[in-house]
């Protein structure tokens, strides 16, 4: 138990100097959900192994996402007195290579290593901000992601952690910080993009016996893995925001509503909160003043709807998790019908560092109306598939084909849809566009939490559109009508069209029930729904077209609209073909061109992707 | 009713906002939610059944039947979606002769699931077997890697 910063920094430097001595190695190993999936798992077994058999003494640290998922598995090895050296797309065959020339041989891999995470190169290896994929980046939430490890609270004290918390506290009224979060221009992150402090406010000013404060860790957007590599990479900076927006708002208790389907996030959710009650910054008297306050994790229970405000405190309560009308909004009569503030995890992990240095250094960065930065998770047709943080008033174009790297396989960008199922697609006349809450609306999608999917010519706009109208009408709750049979008929009328059964009505029909379904909606699922469908249709209308009256997906995706055969001038005969379709619909003797019949063919693409000799083509 | 499920039902609870998490438990204990599981716990509470139904059935989460020895979740994210996962789950759906919206197979060596996001997109499309990621999959390797698992289960 502390009383002041100080002592409780002492505590945690004491304490990594008992842990870490600085004259020892460190190896930090990326284990976050998306290390883990590329094998990091492998690597860390191969490294300890490998380790056990040298006359080095070095410490293992795993860490979270530093956001190069396309790079993964990573390993970064940090000699005393020499810079952090990441090596990229490591497997367990190469880390005896990697040890051995590191760290006996005092040789850094420059073949294998990929940046130094630090400000100067290195042995002819490029520092981090000089690779196109950093350069512009800036990061705020991501500050500790992939450089402390997750699971050591002193560790993130001595990266400041709970610094915030002490001010809050020790220098700062109530009222102050609310004034200070409010002066930053910080807008809720979970893609609605209201501005924090004014929320704040309101819920401090309702009368109520209870105040809770809930962090929205639902994080439901296919595509989108922001908020889980934020929970998994720095889990106390979210626990921090989270007390301090109850210190500000005068709650006595909060929760962190987190995906079930997040259980990595989840056990070092709980790790943070055993280790702040331990401290004394969670639970009676934190810092020994006399606020208490303390948080319970509720797991979701699969069910995306519950990203929405009433609907998570439906279910927080044990209900079906259906959205409520507004007013009373949630700061009035929100959970168990006390004064209830929801913010997102992105929004509370914001909240230490301006606490910290101050609302004008956060309000320096970004536009006008959006301050700040914002992390995306950048994926889909790109050459780098990452989580990225950029400031606000990036245009699309120096996300994508700066930070990301342009397309994938040198093909042509077509579209970039943003805010998932609830938000749009943009298309290339709006690459030049600045990426911030307004602009985006204006370009008839939306900012959401922080999906940004890349689409390139072998995307069907029409699939896409029916993909998320598919997705939303699957987890519309039922409650209002529009919603419920709106986006149903919608979904019929989308799978006619790319049945090649479509009517050109069908267009304006589409048009006419999605604004039906937006207007006649209580909660934000129904109110965006549509935004997928009339985006599409906004931007690449001639696709719905070609589908309609042509019965072709330019794209080559529909599966009513294509035919698969084979080139008789490229067919070597080598008979892959045949032997991998898993219908027999392909026929043909060894060395003569094969035949595809086209009323067998499932049109699987196996036999297109086997192909050693692009001999399958598609009409 | 199994000893698992007995203990969960046992511990102390505070009120409604208790159903969600025991129904988790339950059906960690059982891998599903049993209809047995389903009144002890209405009764617990002191619910109607027919709510507690309600409830799990809200939530995709919840099971009311058994799930298969070997569980196989496919990942429907978006950019899954648009690098191929819809030919990945017609691939191990026709691998293992599932239709009409069956997720396990007859024999119960099998499950699967389509999850709307893992959240591992640099590795798109990606399918999680016993545990394990798979990603960068086509058809093809989908199909072996079914093939490969129902083996392994025969030795």
């Amino acid at each position: 138990m502390y009383s002041d910063y100080a002592s409780l920094r002492a505590w945690a430097e004491s304490e990594i100097a008992r842990t870490r001595p600085a004259d020892r190695t460190r190896i930090l190993v990326g284990l976050g959900t998306c290390g883990i999936a590329a094998g990091g798992l492998d690597v860390l077994a191969a490294l300890r192994e490998k380790l056990a058999d040298m006359p080095v003494s070095a410490e293992i640290v795993p860490v979270g996402c530093i956001g190069m998922c396309f790079e993964e598995p990573l390993v970064d090895i940090v000699r005393p007195g020499e810079p952090r050296i990441c090596y990229a797309k490591v497997t367990p065959k190469s880390i005896p290579t990697i040890l051995e020339e590191h760290l006996l041989h005092n040789n850094v891999r420059k073949d294998l290593a990929f940046a130094v995470i630090g400000d100067e190169p290195y042995d002819g290896v490029p520092a981090w901000k000089q690779l196109p994929f950093f350069a512009t980046q800036r990061r705020t939430v991501l500050r500790n992601c992939g450089f402390i490890d997750p699971e050591s609270v002193a560790e993130y004290i001595v990266h400041d952690g709970y610094a915030a918390l002490a001010k809050a506290l020790f220098e700062m009224t109530p009222e102050s910080v609310i004034e200070e979060v409010k002066r930053s221009g910080l807008r809720g992150r979970g893609g609605a993009g209201f501005p924090t402090g004014m929320k704040w406010a309101f819920c401090r000013q309702s009368p109520g016996e209870h105040k809770y404060v809930i962090c929205n860790a639902d994080e439901g957007d296919p595509g989108a893995f922001m908020n889980r590599s934020v929970l998994e990479g720095d889990p106390h900076s979210v626990l921090e925001g989270l007390i301090i927006a109850a210190y500000a708002i005068g709650a006595d208790h909060g929760y962190i509503y987190c995906r079930a389907e997040y259980p990595l996030a989840i056990v070092r959710l709980r790790k943070a909160l055993e280790q702040a009650r331990a401290l004394g910054l969670l639970g009676e008297r934190i810092f020994g003043t006399d606020f208490s306050f303390d948080v319970t994790i509720k797991e979701g229970a699969g069910a995306f709807v519950c990203g929405e405000e009433t609907a998570l405190m439906a279910s927080i309560e044990g209900k079906r998790g259906m959205p409520r009308p507004r007013p009373p909004f949630p700061a009035q009569k929100g959970l168990w019908g006390q004064p209830t503030n929801i913010n997102n995890v992105e929004t509370l992990n914001n909240i230490p560092p301006i606490i910290l240095n101050g609302a004008d250094w956060f309000a320096a960065v970004g536009t006008e109306k959006s301050k700040g930065t914002k992390t995306f998770a950048l994926t889909g047709k790109v050459v780098n598939s990452s989580l990225i943080e950029v400031p606000f008033g990036m245009t699309l174009r120096e996300v994508i084909f700066g930070v990301g790297g342009g397309i994938a396989n040198g093909r042509q960008f077509k579209a970039a849809q943003t805010g998932g199922p609830s938000g749009g697609c943009l298309s290339s006349e709006h690459l030049d566009w600045p990426i911030d809450y307004e602009t985006l609306t204006k370009a008839g999608s939306i900012m959401g939490s922080g999906g940004l999917v890349v689409m390139d010519d072998s995307t069907c706009m029409v699939d896409v559109a029916r993909f998320f109208l598919n997705f939303t009408q699957s987890e519309s709750c039922g409650k209002c009508i529009p919603c419920r049979l709106g986006t149903k008929r919608m979904l019929e009328i989308l799978e006619r069209i790319v049945a090649g059964q479509g009517k050109m009505e069908d267009i304006d029909l589409l048009l006419e029930l999605g604004e039906t379904v937006k207007l006649g909606s209580l909660c934000g699922l129904g109110q965006t729904a549509p935004n997928p469908v009339l985006s599409t249709i906004r931007y690449f209308r001639d696709e719905y077209e070609a589908h309609i009256k042509e019965h072709r997906c330019p794209a080559k995706v529909c599966k009513a609209l294509i035919t698969y055969r084979i080139s008789e001038e490229k067919c070597t005969g080598c008979t892959l073909c045949a032997r991998n379709c898993p219908v027999n619909a392909i026929s043909g003797e060894r060395k003569k061109v094969h035949v595809i019949d086209p009323a067998v063919c499932t049109r699987c693409d196996t036999c297109r992707q086997v192909c050693n000799f692009d001999a399958v083509l598609v009409d | 009713m199994n000893d698992k499920l007995r203990e969960i039902l046992q511990a102390p609870v505070t009120g409604k906002g208790d159903l969600i998490p025991l129904l988790q438990k339950a059906q960690e204990a059982e891998g599903y939610v049993s209809e047995e599981a389903i009144y002890a716990i209405a009764e617990k509470l002191r619910i109607p059944a027919s709510e507690v139904f309600g409830v799990l059935s809200f939530y995709a989460q919840f099971r009311l039947r058994p799930m298969g020895k070997h569980n196989v979740k496919i990942c429907r994210g978006t950019a899954c979606h648009v690098r191929g996962s819809p030919l990945i789950v017609t691939a191990v759906e026709s691998e293992l002769q599932l239709g009409n919206g069956e997720d396990t197979t007859p024999d119960g060596l099998f499950t699967v699931e389509k999850i709307a996001c893992f959240g591992a997109c640099s590795l798109a499309p990606v399918m999680v077997v016993g545990g394990r990621t798979y990603g960068n999959l086509s058809p093809d390797k989908a199909r072996r890697l079914i093939r490969k698992t129902a083996e392994e289960d025969h030795v």
